[in-house]
């Protein structure tokens, strides 16, 4: 049978990409507004779901050739150092650090370390939603 | 963090690096990058001993979790440089030795050098904390390093029995040990040791005492293979001999002794104290000795030999710790005992790493170790039968060597302890230096076995595998050196006794000892210690002579009754014990497993809620229902109702899913936008993967149609939604304390930069819970690729064995 999918096609590509703007949008809103490193990670899984449901596993690997295993180890190795970055500075594991910065473009910018953290959850999610859908996916 | 906290960790930062080195340099022996470390680190801790000798310490502090007073703190004094030095000088050397004897075409160098760095930072973390829970951590890792040695040849099933039986028991004093420590956070309320040993009188009073000396003497005793937990020693023989000559005699085993002497300030003085550590080491050090004359394994001997030693030096801090009880004596002729324990501990560490050398060489050389085939291989090995020689010299207490000087002074505490007017002493005590002399009988014995059976005798080619030479320079420059000290510290133990015996004595015995009043001396006329050396060396020699005559006594003892047995029992009983209780209830249905969850959670918190009588409904606090919530309300209702009564899957997920996105809608109606946001793509996601899952699924039918089994099910799941409303009615009626919300409202833009509370929270004040959630979630994901990994593998016929 032949499965007519064009419109799901076309539309997801364009969507899937405006979804994963979002989500990093997302991602760096989370210290001010609503978002955050779990939730963009989210719903930059979700982003991969679609094109996943949309075109078949082959397609989106050779589009996307990344190991998502390595992605949430990598995530977690992240959040584990900015733990222990804290350390060099004499304080307890996990203290975060904040300040103000001003950017030639962006002008006067909050930096803070929790935002690092905040990468680290991010690709965790990312990898292990990515992992567990591809996996059981593949299982045929 | 300072320079000596990165001096800790700087094996482990190795650690990580070596498999990179071992794959990119590979025509290089990994062993060469990492000989650099150990040697730079020696150095750097030879810098300590000018202030040492002046009495000063080093302390620096890196803050760990100073809310509960655990802290990383370097504390480095006398005794901690002796440790310290021990563990470079002998680290550099044995890693030295390994390059030679383990092939870098044959064997797993890689993971050989993350293990042993691993267990140079661990040992270096234990000598250097103050800290006893950081303490307790390096301690564990050790033990665990050790169980990665032991089993480094993991195919044989020998490696795999010594490693668990080391790990069982090593562990298990471990745990004892943080128990006595947590014991003595109680009655100070501080986990440092120089804290605690300010506090000595706080401690001395406490009931809690006593119970705190047994149990961190247990983790002592385990450690240091102490009668009755000495079994797992000869087992641990199975690792690669470096190992055997670093962790299990230079190094890991006498962290035991190590403790023992940290915690002598605050316990010391007291009867139990005396009694046990020296008791202990004294029935220790006759078994040991006793046993290892009749080893027909080289290693085997050694071993037993090692055990017998440790008991020695404990024993001598047992008798050592009297020279507290009597602080009103000038000249404190107790303090010879602990001056003796680390002065033998230092000698025990230069011989015996140069025998297990030599041991190593000639097992390399010939391809056995047993005695029953070795014999004349002076002529073949003639600079190993030297360097075996002296060692087994030392060993036996022979003089010039230095392990003459520390038995004499062995013997002198011995008799010094039958002086004790306390404790019954007056009548027991003669039995201290008798079976200490006995002891050293047989101690010269097995030393004699060891070399002589070795390489004098006759020569018998037939029974080797591979024929005999002697070994190359680069195996036997470690084991040169060794003897060189053997020998060195055997006609001038004064370079040692104001440098590192002294400042180490005064550490284990603070207020009795000042560091000017060392001095050991080669001769100190006709003593009754020399007279008991003639003695030994006399007997010995008709006792080795006769050794095929008395040998026999050993089939007397019974080895139904032998403590490996006892062991081996108690594992098997476990086993069994374990496997029927899993049995029981891990039926592999998953119905099974629900009704016990579910039950379980209903039984405990029903209980809890009519015990505690907590169930309150007050409806004061709450706000008006509006019309939205009412709908909303009645949708999940309906969409429940649609999940159970279902009766194709499809529907079923799809209503799951309206549930779902109502409570989404709720968090909308609430005002908690990333709650909302999150339930929403989690719940996309998750009905995205069941429509992935979907194609595999069985047939959806209703399976069961037993009555009992429906109202078993009826029965718990009404429970189960009985308990939750009732929870969470009582939550929200009650409110006993403020909320914190308040708190975090406050503080998120001042402590934190953020406008985001819920953002904030997670990765800010609740990181460590972030962290963690984290780690389950990748390990959950881990854990379903495997599965389904493996079992795609199994089906097409693919991986077998290893991964199964």
């Amino acid at each position: 049978m032949k499965v007519n999918d064009l419109i799901l096609q076309t539309v997801t590509t364009i969507l899937s990409f405006l979804i994963i703007t979002f989500s990093i949008y997302i991602f760096f809103a989370g210290h001010y507004t609503p978002g955050g490193g779990f939730i963009g990670g989210l719903m930059t899984s979700a982003a991969l779901v679609l094109l996943l449901l949309a075109f078949d596993m082959k397609t989106v690997k050779t589009v996307f050739p990344i190991n998502f295993m390595t992605v949430s180890a990598i995530g977690l190795l992240i959040c584990v150092l900015t733990g222990v970055g804290a350390m060099f500075f004499n304080a307890p594991f996990l203290t975060h650090t904040f300040g103000y910065e001003t950017f030639p473009i962006l002008g006067e910018t909050a930096l803070a370390t929790s935002t690092i953290f905040d990468i680290g959850v991010y690709l965790i999610v990312v990898g292990v939603a990515m992992t567990i859908i591809q996996t059981i996916g593949e299982s045929e | 963090m300072s320079l000596i906290h990165l001096v800790i960790l700087s094996p482990l930062i190795l650690a990580i690096f070596v498999p990179f080195l071992h794959k990119y340099f590979r025509q290089i022996h990994t062993g060469w990058f990492v000989l650099i470390l150990p040697i730079l680190l020696f150095i750097y801790f030879i810098g300590f001993i000018r202030s040492s000798m002046n009495g000063e310490t080093y302390i620096s502090t890196m803050n760990w979790i100073p809310s509960l007073g655990i802290n990383f703190t370097v504390y480095l004094d006398g005794l901690g440089l002796l440790f310290a030095l021990l563990i470079t000088g002998i680290g550099a050397l044995v890693v030295l030795y390994s390059i030679y004897y383990l092939s870098k075409e044959k064997e797993a160098l890689n993971t050989f050098y993350v293990y042993l760095l691993m267990f140079m930072g661990a040992m270096l973390g234990v000598v250097l904390s103050d800290n006893l829970i950081v303490l307790y951590s390096f301690w564990e890792l050790t033990s665990f390093s050790s169980f990665l040695l032991i089993s480094y040849w993991y195919q044989r099933e020998k490696s795999r029995y010594g490693a668990q039986k080391s790990m069982l028991i090593t562990v298990f004093g471990g745990l004892a040990m943080l128990a006595g420590f947590v014991l003595l956070y109680i009655m100070t309320g501080t986990f440092s040791i120089r804290e605690i040993i300010a506090n000595v009188d706080i401690v001395t009073a406490d009931a809690l005492f006593i119970p705190a000396l047994i149990l961190i003497l247990l983790g002592a005793f385990t450690k240091s293979a102490q009668f009755p937990f000495h079994i797992w020693l000869p087992d641990a023989m199975e690792a690669p001999t470096p190992v055997s000559a670093y962790l299990h005699s230079a190094t890991m085993v006498k962290a035991g002794i190590y403790l023992v002497a940290r915690m002598s300030p605050i316990f010391a003085g007291a009867p139990e104290w005396f009694w046990l550590v020296s008791v202990f080491g004294l029935i220790t050090l006759f078994w040991g000795s006793f046993s290892a004359v009749k080893q027909t394994d080289l290693k085997g001997i050694l071993a037993f030999s090692t055990i017998s030693q440790l008991g020695l030096i404990m024993s001598l801090l047992g008798i050592g710790s009297a020279a507290v009880y009597y602080d009103y004596l000038d000249d404190n002729i107790y303090t010879v005992a602990t001056m003796a324990a680390v002065f033998h501990l230092i000698n025990h560490a230069t011989f015996k790493g140069s025998l297990f050398m030599v041991v190593g060489i000639v097992d390399h050389e010939t391809g056995t170790r047993d005695i029953r085939k070795l014999g004349g291989l002076m002529n073949i090995m003639p600079i190993s039968f030297t360097l075996a020689l002296i060692g087994s010299f030392a060993m036996a207490g022979l003089p010039p060597f230095n392990g003459f000087l520390s038995k004499e002074m062995f013997f002198t505490g011995m008799l010094h302890a039958t002086q004790i007017d306390a404790w019954n002493m007056d009548t027991l005590g003669i039995l201290f230096p008798v079976f200490a002399w006995l002891a050293s009988i047989f101690t010269f014995v097995y030393s004699m076995i060891l070399v002589f059976k070795t390489f004098t005798g006759k020569y018998q080619p037939e029974k080797l595998d591979v024929k005999p030479h002697e070994a190359p320079i680069g195996m036997l420059i470690s084991p040169i050196i060794l003897v060189s000290l053997v020998v060195i510290f055997g006609f001038f133990p004064n370079l040692l006794s104001p440098s590192l015996i002294g400042p180490a004595v005064s550490s284990i015995l603070p207020d009795y000892f000042l560091i000017e009043d060392i001095n050991i001396y080669f001769w100190h006329g006709w003593t009754p210690e020399l007279f008991m050396t003639i003695g030994v060396v006399a007997f010995g020699t008709f006792l080795y002579l006769t050794v095929a005559k008395w040998g026999k006594i050993y089939e007397w003892f019974p080895q139904r009754l032998a403590l490996n047995r006892f062991y081996d029992g108690g594992i098997v009983a476990l086993e069994r014990g374990s496997n029927k209780f899993t049995n029981s209830y891990m039926t592999g249905f998953m119905r099974d497993y629900l009704i016990i969850i579910f039950g379980f959670m209903v039984l405990l918190l029903g209980a809890l809620i009519v015990k505690l009588d907590v169930f309150t409904f007050n409806t004061a606090d709450a706000a008006d229902v509006g019309f939205y919530e009412v709908i909303l309300a009645i949708v999940m209702v309906i969409a429940t109702l649609t999940v159970i009564i279902s009766k194709s899957r499809l529907t079923a997920i799809i209503s799951l899913g309206v549930v779902g996105y109502s409570q989404a809608l709720f968090f909308v109606l609430f005002r908690a936008p990333d709650l909302a946001l999150t339930q929403l793509v989690v719940e996309t996601i998750s009905v995205a993967l069941y429509l992935l899952v979907f194609y595999h699924l069985p047939k959806f039918k209703v399976e069961i149609t037993r009555l009992r089994f429906r109202l078993t099910n009826f029965i718990i799941s009404v429970a189960v939604g009985l308990i939750v409303i009732i929870i969470g009615i009582s939550a929200n009626s009650s409110r006993l304390f403020e909320s914190i919300s308040s708190y975090f409202e406050a503080v998120t833009y001042t402590e934190a930069g953020g406008k985001n509370m819920v953002n904030v929270i997670l990765v800010d004040f609740r990181g460590f819970d972030t962290l963690f959630e984290g780690t389950v979630l990748v390990i959950a994901a881990f854990g379903i690729y495997m599965m389904i990994k493996l079992r795609l593998a199994d089906k097409k016929g693919g991986v077998e064995g290893e991964g199964k």
